[in-house]
């Protein structure tokens, strides 16, 4: 049963996205993006040694992996345009998972300047996925703005809090035409299959992953937990109780080749 | 409204009933909490909480896990300038203190940057002693300049300076600024600071402050533990991390939990900080503010530091050198103050990954 979540025209096999930070070594976090079968990861370009010389995370990212930098440490819209063309310069390719963060106490992102950094982004010809507070009206710009993808968070970036806002982020499946990544807050693969069975098109998971005690275990957990979530929801999960054709119809004597009054 | 309006509803309060007034049961109410209130801060600093550093240490290990992982970011100063027109009573470049003092020029700048780059580090703070007219606006933004080149952060930590001279600092790429208040008591400030611009208590309290609205990306404070009650200066620190934090959402505030080290004067310290309470005081303010950054320098001695590191600690300094030029031309000059930790960067490399840490080099892209 072939899936894929199409992003940009690139089909995407796996609907787990992982991350790069926190990790306690760079063989750990190459080990867990092998096991979680992720073909996007996300690297913070700001830790990535723009020069080429020395040794650093990139070069320990599995190769077959569509490399998504992003723009953490940005404050501003500028910022991050700036750190994105830093990016690509270096040869980070042409996505770019937008963070602008301008507070530090939460880590929330900044949904208006998050707007401004994804038109002169998409303006540059980069494939632009915004990260953002879900809000349904914000989430309608980055999309008319011609984001690739929108990266609602569930909650606080490394809360493991869950999906808390489930509500807001089940409304922009509905109305978002573009794939929702949910990212940021899952603490758990329960809570993974859970993105995946309302609907999400793919979850991000980076702290869970890195501070398991076990990074390479959890790592195939989540990938078991997002294709379990993706296979349910396919299936046809919710609408099933209410659309789906009962065994045994009740008011089947009504068509013609029913039983009814023949 | 400054943080001084906090300082001074809080000065003459009895600190020491407070602090001896709480209880175990106190302290097991505030450890089973998600967030803290000022008071239980203060809780978590009383003597009644020294029974309970244990926990303390696990639940701050499991916050900082969750918020900055399996990292630590190394750094290194850099010190620019000895000149200092400050009397501080425990600092070895103080003007009293009668030894040639110099400052580096460009090309020993360069020097320093080269050996301080060969060793890996990408991050660096630029440290002078106190004085406008050798460690100006100019003279840093010259450096900045050269360092620029090597680094892809660089910070602060010099005399205090006016909104606008923080501005144009800014405007050229210096993102972070650490200073020190060394004590939070007024009076006790006035005695060792007796003469010189740091005299002035208010305009030192204000400095980061200063910085968060000049745009700098982190601001660093602290208080020198020794010079007055820890507890009570550190539970003022913390409520300074707090002011700032809450007021400028977009500055990363970090704290720094320095203790009188040898210095070329004869300075004693008023009060003993113990490994314990330092310690205390550090897993207190973690549970406090979370997201805050911790830094620990070569201040501490190597053992200490080793068991510090999965205590909360965000940033750490590696292979410092207090001279002015001692990176290039080690052992020439005087020294602020005399270092414990003297491993180098790959020997902090080599701990930090026995220890189950990744050491990050380089944190931001000066853009």
């Amino acid at each position: 049963m072939k899936d894929p979540l199409v992003i940009a025209g690139e089909e995407i096999e796996s609907r787990l996205f992982t991350g790069t930070g926190k990790f306690a070594n760079h063989n750990e976090m190459h080990e867990a993006i092998e096991q979680s079968h992720s073909q996007v990861v996300t690297v913070a370009i700001r830790r990535v040694d723009l020069t080429g010389s020395g040794k650093h995370i990139v070069s320990d990212i599995p190769k077959k992996v569509t490399l998504m930098p992003n723009t953490s440490g940005a404050r501003t819209a500028e910022e991050a345009v700036r750190i994105a063309r830093l990016g690509k310069a270096s040869g980070m390719g042409s996505w770019v998972k937008i963070e602008v963060i301008s507070d530090q106490k939460y880590l929330l992102p900044d949904n208006e300047e998050t707007i401004k950094a994804t038109k002169a982004l998409v303006e540059e010809g980069f494939v632009v996925l915004p990260y953002m507070s879900p809000d349904l009206m914000a989430a309608k710009r980055m999309e008319e703005a011609g984001a690739a993808a929108i990266m609602p968070l569930g909650s606080p970036i490394g809360s493991n809090r869950g999906i808390r806002l489930k509500e807001m982020i089940r409304i922009m499946i509905d109305e978002i035409h573009v794939p929702i990544v949910v990212d940021a807050g899952i603490g758990r693969p329960s809570e993974a299959a859970e993105a995946m069975e309302m609907g999400a098109d793919a979850v991000l998971v980076n702290t869970a992953i890195a501070t398991a005690d076990d990074p390479v275990a959890m790592a195939k957990a989540f990938d078991m937990a997002v294709r379990a979530g993706r296979l349910a929801y396919r299936t046809g999960l919710e609408p099933s109780s209410i659309q789906a054709k009962a065994s045994s119809p009740l008011t089947g004597f009504l068509t013609p080749t029913g039983g009814g009054d023949q | 409204m400054s943080f001084y309006n906090v300082y001074e509803k809080l000065k003459d309060q009895p600190f020491h009933t407070w602090f001896n007034e709480v209880t175990t049961t106190d302290v097991e109410k505030v450890l089973r909490k998600d967030r803290l209130t000022e008071s239980d801060y203060l809780t978590l600093l009383s003597p009644a909480a020294e029974g309970y550093i244990e926990e303390m240490a696990q639940k701050a290990h499991r916050v900082t896990l969750q918020h900055f992982g399996y990292t630590m970011q190394l750094f290194l100063p850099l010190y620019v300038s000895d000149y200092c027109v400050n009397t501080c009573k425990y600092c070895s470049f103080s003007v009293d203190n009668v030894f040639p003092r110099r400052r580096l020029t460009m090309e020993e700048v360069e020097e320093e940057a080269q050996a301080i780059a060969a060793m890996g580090i990408e991050q660096i703070i630029i440290l002078s002693g106190e004085s406008r007219i050798h460690s100006s606006v100019d003279y840093l933004t010259k450096i900045l300049k050269v360092l620029k080149k090597y680094f892809s952060s660089v910070g602060l930590e010099v005399q205090p300076m006016d909104r606008e001279d923080y501005e144009k600092l800014v405007g050229s790429g210096i993102d972070a600024l650490t200073v020190f208040q060394e004590t939070y008591d007024e009076n006790i400030y006035r005695a060792l600071h007796t003469k010189g611009p740091k005299r002035f208590y208010n305009y030192r309290l204000d400095t980061p402050e200063r910085g968060c609205q000049a745009g700098m990306r982190s601001v660093t404070i602290g208080a020198l533990l020794g010079l007055n009650d820890w507890r009570k200066e550190s539970y003022i620190a913390g409520l300074h991390g707090h002011y700032l934090q809450d007021k400028y959402l977009e500055t990363e505030i970090g704290m720094s939990f320095p203790r009188v080290q040898p210095n070329a004067g004869s300075f004693q310290p008023e009060v003993h900080v113990t490994d314990k309470n330092m310690v205390q005081a550090m897993l207190a303010f973690r549970l406090f503010l979370p997201r805050a950054g911790i830094i620990v320098s070569t201040r501490e001695t190597p053992q200490l530091r080793d068991q510090l590191i999965p205590l909360g600690v965000t940033k750490m300094s590696a292979s410092s050198s207090t001279e002015v030029g001692g990176y290039a031309q080690p052992e020439e000059t005087q020294s602020q103050f005399e270092i414990s930790d003297e491993r180098s960067v790959e020997e902090i490399r080599q701990l930090l990954h026995k220890k189950g840490y990744q050491p990050v080099m380089k944190d931001w892209q000066i853009v």
